[in-house]
């Protein structure tokens, strides 16, 4: 940068006047860029906090409070409401189940996904590019199509309303991404590698699994935290092919649970049970928000 | 680096080997081998092809029948569940709302998200190089908070802000001196339904679209910043001439599944007016598909509906296609495009929503 600016000095000597000036122009909209930046970004945030803050302040008020104060503070807090929570929405319950139903996708779904980008991506048989881009169209199709054949195909399996029907329907529609999102990370890993595992006797298998697999592992965690967002947050799939109360997901319960409300009003349990949905998601992002940040731009420094 | 890294749109054009990046490999099968690609490949494809390929096939010919669901039998009946819907005032209604969400929600969000991006990345201190403002984390952590809440928790929030009486929007409002707002029941109010819910689409996903963003405005590379300040260019210039150009790729994938996300938009619309909302104002298809479907037991009608969701979305991409190449963007892309681009484009989509 400095060699360019040593060579337009010169030129700056020749007409500084014009010069001055179009830097001082510059560095006032440059100023009011800012001040309009911090403007906006502060609105904005206080437009996503203040309702989540609410939420939280109500979870500890009484339906009364609530209904009469919207804003203020709780009299008292009532931490019962997260028992009541807990119990009549049985949040546990289904907290449980969606732990069960995504975590079991999850590691499916990474690995059946990693396994078929790495084949797409690096070994040539006929039929790949095929196989590619109907995947690719599988992407971009709405889920709605195939909702309703999709429960009879569950249904003919014996798989409807059980768990493992869930999953695998979670892992079948959450594989493209995978699978697309993992193809360019395999393929830009180095050949020799892969060479020098093969001549070291590994087989395919080995290969895969020692040397391959770890190397993509930034691209892994990126997709992993994706796809656990996408899958912890599913609402349709589970409303149509899992109606038994029972193994119900969290996602579903909790929207049963808002629209039993209707008729029978505990707001305070209602405002406590969605943080308590909220909050731990809320956590894991924190603590892993780098990585969702760098794993967008991966790609690109790579 | 970027040479050797094709895309799949240069791998196309390449001699194979080459754009593997490695010598050609034509080895005998082995028993080591076989199994291999029967498990990479075997197993990943039959689940795919399984609970994907086949409902979507499927999707489109039960679509021409009057299958009730529960009997076995069913009469072929062409395009009559067409005819039918586009009749059928409801559909209709539906089909409206609809257009509605795909030609607002991406505009909004979008631009939305390029100002949060545009303002994280570039809106630094005016002394020095381009940089990003202050507390850029704490934004960048704080706008991606929603998407990170389900969607449907999403909704049953904003259902609760919007409440009449209780909620918190009408007492900022009141509180601010509107009294009109007093019990005004924003989400049973026909002119007021639709935008009420829009909002808090964009609300829910603005963030997401803000990050993928910055990472993109994070690829452009610094020498254009620098030639651009040293044309004399401020921080709004460079925005409009470097920025945008230079990200135009992402907005255009951002669009696309925007839309797709607004055409959908069955979780917001069934947590905040389960009923369709005053007047049908905010029904959209897919809350009709799933009446018809699982209410009224009419699976073959449901599924034409969504053969015309499928279609409308298919449109929607198209034309987005259109008017980006209309106004001249995509030209020499591919030379210039980063390797990473797939992987953005894939991550635009956002995880298995």
């Amino acid at each position: 940068m400095s060699v360019i600016a040593a060579d337009r000095k010169p030129a700056s000597d020749r007409k500084p006047v014009s010069d001055r000036r179009l830097a001082r122009a510059a560095a006032s909209s440059d100023r009011r860029f800012a001040a309009i930046s911090h403007a906006l970004l502060i609105l904005w945030s206080v437009i996503v906090i203040v309702p989540m803050l609410w939420v939280l302040m109500s979870s500890f008020k009484s339906t009364g409070e609530i209904l009469s104060s919207p804003f203020s503070l709780p009299d008292h807090w009532r931490f019962e409401n997260y028992a009541n929570a807990w119990t009549d929405a049985n949040i546990g319950k289904y907290f449980l189940n969606s732990v069960i139903v995504v975590v079991s996708a999850l590691i499916l779904v990474m690995l059946l996904g990693a396994m078929c980008a790495y084949v797409l991506a690096r070994f040539e048989f006929p039929g790949r590019r095929l196989i590619y881009y109907v995947m690719l169209a599988g992407l971009t199709f709405p889920v709605f199509l195939a909702i309703v054949p999709l429960f009879f195909q569950l249904q003919n399996f014996g798989l409807l309303n059980t768990r493992p029907g869930l999953i695998l329907t979670y892992v079948a529609f959450a594989l493209p991404f995978t699978m697309f999102f993992l193809y360019s990370f395999f393929r830009s890993l180095p050949h020799d590698v892969y060479e020098a595992a093969l001549i070291d006797g590994a087989g395919d298998w080995r290969a895969f699994f020692q040397v391959m697999l770890p190397m993509a592992r930034p691209g892994m965690a990126a997709v992993a935290i994706f796809n656990f967002l996408g899958l912890w947050n599913q609402f349709l799939l589970p409303v149509a092919l899992n109606t038994d109360q029972d193994k119900w997901v969290l996602t579903q319960g909790m929207a049963a649970y808002a629209s039993s409300q209707v008729y029978d009003i505990d707001y305070g349990a209602l405002f406590a049970a969605i943080v308590v949905t909220v909050v731990p998601v809320l956590l894991v992002y924190c603590v892993f928000q780098r990585r969702i940040a760098g794993s967008v731009s991966q790609g690109t420094f790579r | 680096m970027k040479d050797t890294i094709p895309t799949a749109e240069t791998a196309s054009r390449r001699p194979e080997p080459a754009a593997r990046g490695g010598r050609p490999r034509r080895r005998k099968l082995t028993f080591d081998r076989v199994t291999f690609f029967l498990a990479f490949l075997g197993v990943p494809l039959a689940i795919f092809v399984i609970f994907v390929l086949i409902p979507f096939g499927q999707a489109i010919f039960w679509g021409m029948t009057d299958w009730r669901g529960f009997s076995p039998d069913y009469n072929f009946v062409g395009f009559d569940n067409f005819t039918k819907m586009f009749q059928d005032d409801i559909f209709l209604k539906a089909l409206r709302n609809v257009a509605l969400l795909a030609a607002f929600v991406p505009l909004v969000t979008l631009t939305l998200a390029l100002g949060v991006a545009v303002a994280i990345t570039l809106g630094g201190p005016s002394k020095g190089p381009v940089r990003g403002i202050r507390g850029a984390s704490f934004y960048r952590i704080i706008s991606f908070f929603p998407y990170v809440v389900p969607a449907i928790i999403v909704g049953l929030i904003w259902a609760q802000m919007y409440d009449p009486n209780a909620g918190l929007l009408n007492g900022v409002l009141t509180g601010l001196g509107l009294d009109q707002f007093d019990t005004f029941a924003w989400l049973g109010e026909k002119a007021a339904a639709m935008p009420a819910v829009m909002f808090v689409i964009i609300w829910g996903l603005v963030g997401f679209y803000a990050v993928l963003f910055i990472a993109a405005i994070k690829g452009v590379p610094g020498e254009l910043y620098e030639a651009a300040k040293i044309d004399g260019a401020g921080r709004f210039r460079t925005t409009i001439s470097i920025t945008l150009p230079a990200i135009r790729d992402s907005v255009q994938t951002a669009y696309i599944y925007l839309g797709i996300a607004a055409l959908d938009a069955f979780v917001y619309v069934q947590a905040m007016v389960p009923n369709g909302g005053p007047d049908n104002s905010t029904l959209t298809i897919s809350q009709r598909l799933f009446n018809v479907a699982f209410a009224k037991q009419q699976f073959g009608y449901a599924t034409a509906m969504g053969v015309v969701l499928a279609a409308v979305t298919l449109v929607f991409a198209a034309l987005v296609f259109l008017v980006n190449r209309l106004t001249g963007g995509g030209e020499g892309e591919s030379k210039r495009k980063a390797p990473g681009s797939r992987a953005r484009r894939a991550a635009a989509k956002g995880g298995a929503r």
